[in-house]
């Protein structure tokens, strides 16, 4: 199978054309907006985190935002995620109120884990998320199982994970893409290589391009630029429609960087400030700013902005608001008793969707 | 929760047939995949062959490729995928085709199915088959019991049947459950233990069962052990005394009023593992009867265990350290007389 290496270079430097003509004036607003939400969230949480008010640690995914709005944008409400910790954009887009990510971050009962788990480990069950584990790469297990199941019930739906480059040197990357490719499924594994895994560089981690593993395994492998939103909700698109097709999944490399330390307490030394300051230069929120405002119909980006820092304004206080669990839960639920609650079906804004079942 | 007593299914009961262990779960799957469409089996080499065990023999003709799956060598995925599949609906049975092999699934049962619904309310009924113990010379990589390991994870249930009547009925329970449970079937029991199975499907409640009731000690026991324990407390075999046996059925939840009714009874104990002594199930349920058992003992609480060592492949190795009837007599004997 085919493995086209369309490294960041090659997309464009800082590529300011849109992508195909999938999505329209209202759907790439709708991508700017999720960025910026995710970015102004995250913000207010190192800010709270600062003051204390966040519990642990703090992980964002700042310059990141492009890959988790772009690829959720491309599912369907029937579609399923595992979501990791710096997709945040992810959970916006499938309908996830800021609050309760913000009262999550500070362990309140209002969270969406009521503050059984922290940071990003969350998904709203509700809206077809499975919340990530520490061990990155086991959840391309749990898509895999979700895409097996599709399969075998004969479901038009796929399922989508996230990792980073740190996870495909682990044993669950190997067996989930080889029995993908084995069974044919309908799973999308979106790799985020943002160059670090924690201080450890992709020159430690892997001595073959991860995207040149696609081959090997007999899935189809595209490498995007991850910092143009656009460019990566297009290729999730074609790899949903490829799995839709029956072509099965798709490895896609999703080239960024990681901006901030890997978590609250890193100050990431290790990291060259050149790197950082050329990267700095890509910002995928800029880009896709500098995109909506050359239209022939500019959109008011200002505007924009601050309709979303409001939303956050009032976000906040609502979090900060809430209640912390009350203690005597600690140990409840467990088990789960009586009939599961299966996944329930995301919030999937792309204007394609309407214009298909019309 | 209260302990059963061993009068079901009595031998004469319309609609049983004398069953072994392993025809009793091959018959638990098999009924429970006509009545559920959702429950899928998959594993290593379990449908063209028929697994390792012939277990599901015969599965792959009758449901077809698409829910009898031979899948790759790889036991973390064959359990994290069971994960995807279940929180999307299915109910799947996984076969590890031994229970060794499943340290290398570990982080997916333990970090990823187990934890899943105290963290997002998000329910994983995943079974989990274990063929498990030793006693015919597997060696250090096809003997082990582990069963400790996941008690000691919060989120799964821990299920172990000594008989062909129980390992149906508690199989057909685990894939019922709601939640992830690890189902350890005793591989020494599979063709040499027989007994009554009632027709068609039905789920056993998860609670010990007194295997034979007694009053002057008990033996608390679980799989294969309960065989040993039997056949160790025969009265003729401990000049008359009436020895009763527990066995335990289901380590997670643990049926704590049955074992501390049976020490009520009995007022002296004696707790058989087949697995390693350290941190074991019978290390459980004695601290649980030092707890709130202590009033109503009258001797010290013994264990008979395999010391921590690897299970040896060598025959008399092997049998040096598996508890033996001989060992299980010698300590109710010595417990009786204190």
């Amino acid at each position: 199978m085919a493995t086209q290496t369309l490294r960041p270079a090659a997309a464009g430097e800082p590529g300011d054309a849109p992508a195909g003509d999938h999505l329209t004036r209202s759907d790439r607003i709708e991508l700017l907006r999720a960025m910026l939400l995710m970015r102004g969230i995250e913000q207010r949480a190192m800010t709270l985190y600062r003051q204390g008010r966040v519990p642990g640690s703090f992980y964002d995914g700042y310059g990141q935002e492009a890959i988790s709005a772009g690829a959720a944008f491309a599912m369907a409400p029937q579609d399923r995620l595992c979501v990791l910790h710096r997709d945040l954009a992810a959970h916006l887009v499938r309908g996830v109120a800021p609050a309760r990510i913000l009262a999550q971050y500070m362990g309140r009962a209002t969270g969406v884990t009521g503050g059984r788990d922290g940071n990003v480990h969350f998904g709203d069950r509700a809206l077809g998320c499975v919340g990530m584990v520490s061990m990155l790469p086991d959840m391309m297990l749990v898509a895999t199982g979700m895409a097996m199941a599709f399969k075998l019930r004969g479901e038009r739906r796929v399922a989508l994970t996230f990792f980073g480059d740190g996870a495909t040197s682990r044993g669950d990357f190997h067996e989930a893409l080889n029995w993908a490719a084995v069974q044919r499924l309908p799973v999308i594994f979106v790799l985020e290589n943002n160059q670090y895994a924690y201080s450890t560089p992709l020159d430690k981690q892997f001595a073959v391009p991860p995207i040149e593993r696609a081959s090997a395994y007999g899935v189809a492998g595209e490498t995007v630029d991850g910092n143009d939103v656009e460019a990566v909700f297009e290729v999730v698109r074609a790899a949903r429609e490829r799995a839709l097709a029956g072509g099965g999944p798709t490895l896609i490399e999703a080239v960024t960087m990681r901006m901030h330390g890997h978590a609250a307490h890193d100050d990431m030394r290790y990291v060259p400030r050149e790197q950082l300051a050329a990267w700095a230069r890509r910002d995928p929120i800029d880009r896709q700013a500098r995109r909506l405002a050359a239209l022939p119909d500019p959109v008011d980006v200002e505007a924009l902005r601050a309709a979303v820092q409001a939303e956050i304004d009032a976000a906040t206080e609502e979090a900060l608001a809430a209640p912390m669990p009350d203690p005597a839960t600690a140990t409840d639920g467990v088990f789960c008793e009586g009939e599961p609650e299966p996944l329930g079906d995301g919030r999937a804004p792309w204007s394609g969707f309407a214009r298909t079942e019309a | 929760m209260t302990a059963q007593t061993a009068t079901r299914p009595s031998p004469a009961a319309a609609g049983t047939r004398r069953l072994t262990y392993l025809q009793a779960i091959s018959e638990g799957l098999r009924d429970e995949m006509r009545a559920d469409e959702r429950v899928f089996v998959m594993g290593e080499d379990i449908g063209v062959f028929g697994g390792a065990f012939k277990v599901t023999d015969g599965f792959l003709e009758e449901f077809g490729p698409e829910r009898v799956i031979d899948t790759p060598l790889a036991e973390s995925a064959i359990i994290g995928t069971a994960v995807g599949a279940a929180v999307v609906g299915m109910r799947p049975v996984c076969e590890m085709q031994f229970a060794d092999f499943i340290s290398c699934g570990f982080d997916q049962l333990v970090n990823v199915a187990g934890k899943m619904h105290y963290r997002q309310g998000l329910a994983v009924p995943i079974t989990v088959r274990l063929p498990s113990g030793g006693g015919f010379s597997g060696g250090p990589f096809h003997s082990q019991n582990p069963e400790a390991w996941f008690m000691h994870a919060p989120g799964l249930k821990v299920v172990a049947p000594s008989t062909p009547a129980d390992a149906k009925g508690l199989l057909i329970a685990a894939i019922r459950d709601p939640n992830p449970v690890v189902f350890l079937e005793h591989k020494h029991l599979y063709r040499r233990i027989k007994g009554e199975v009632p027709a068609g499907p039905y789920a056993t409640e998860l609670t010990a069962r007194v295997a034979r009731p007694g009053r002057d000690l008990v033996v608390i026991a679980y799989g294969a052990m309960v065989h040993v324990a039997l056949e160790a407390t025969a009265p003729e075999a401990l000049d008359g005394a009436q020895v009763e046996v527990l066995d335990l059925r289901t380590l997670v939840p643990l049926d704590e009023a049955a074992i501390l009714d049976a020490v009520r009874r009995c007022s002296k104990v004696v707790i058989v593992d087949e697995a390693n002594a350290t941190c074991a199930a019978g290390a459980q349920v004695a601290a649980l009867i030092a707890q709130r058992g202590f009033e109503h003992l009258d001797g010290p609480v013994v264990r008979v265990a395999t010391p921590d060592v690897p299970i040896p492949f060598s025959p008399p190795l092997e049998q040096a350290v598996l508890p033996s009837v001989e060992r299980v007599r010698e300590a109710c004997r010595e417990l009786l007389a204190y």
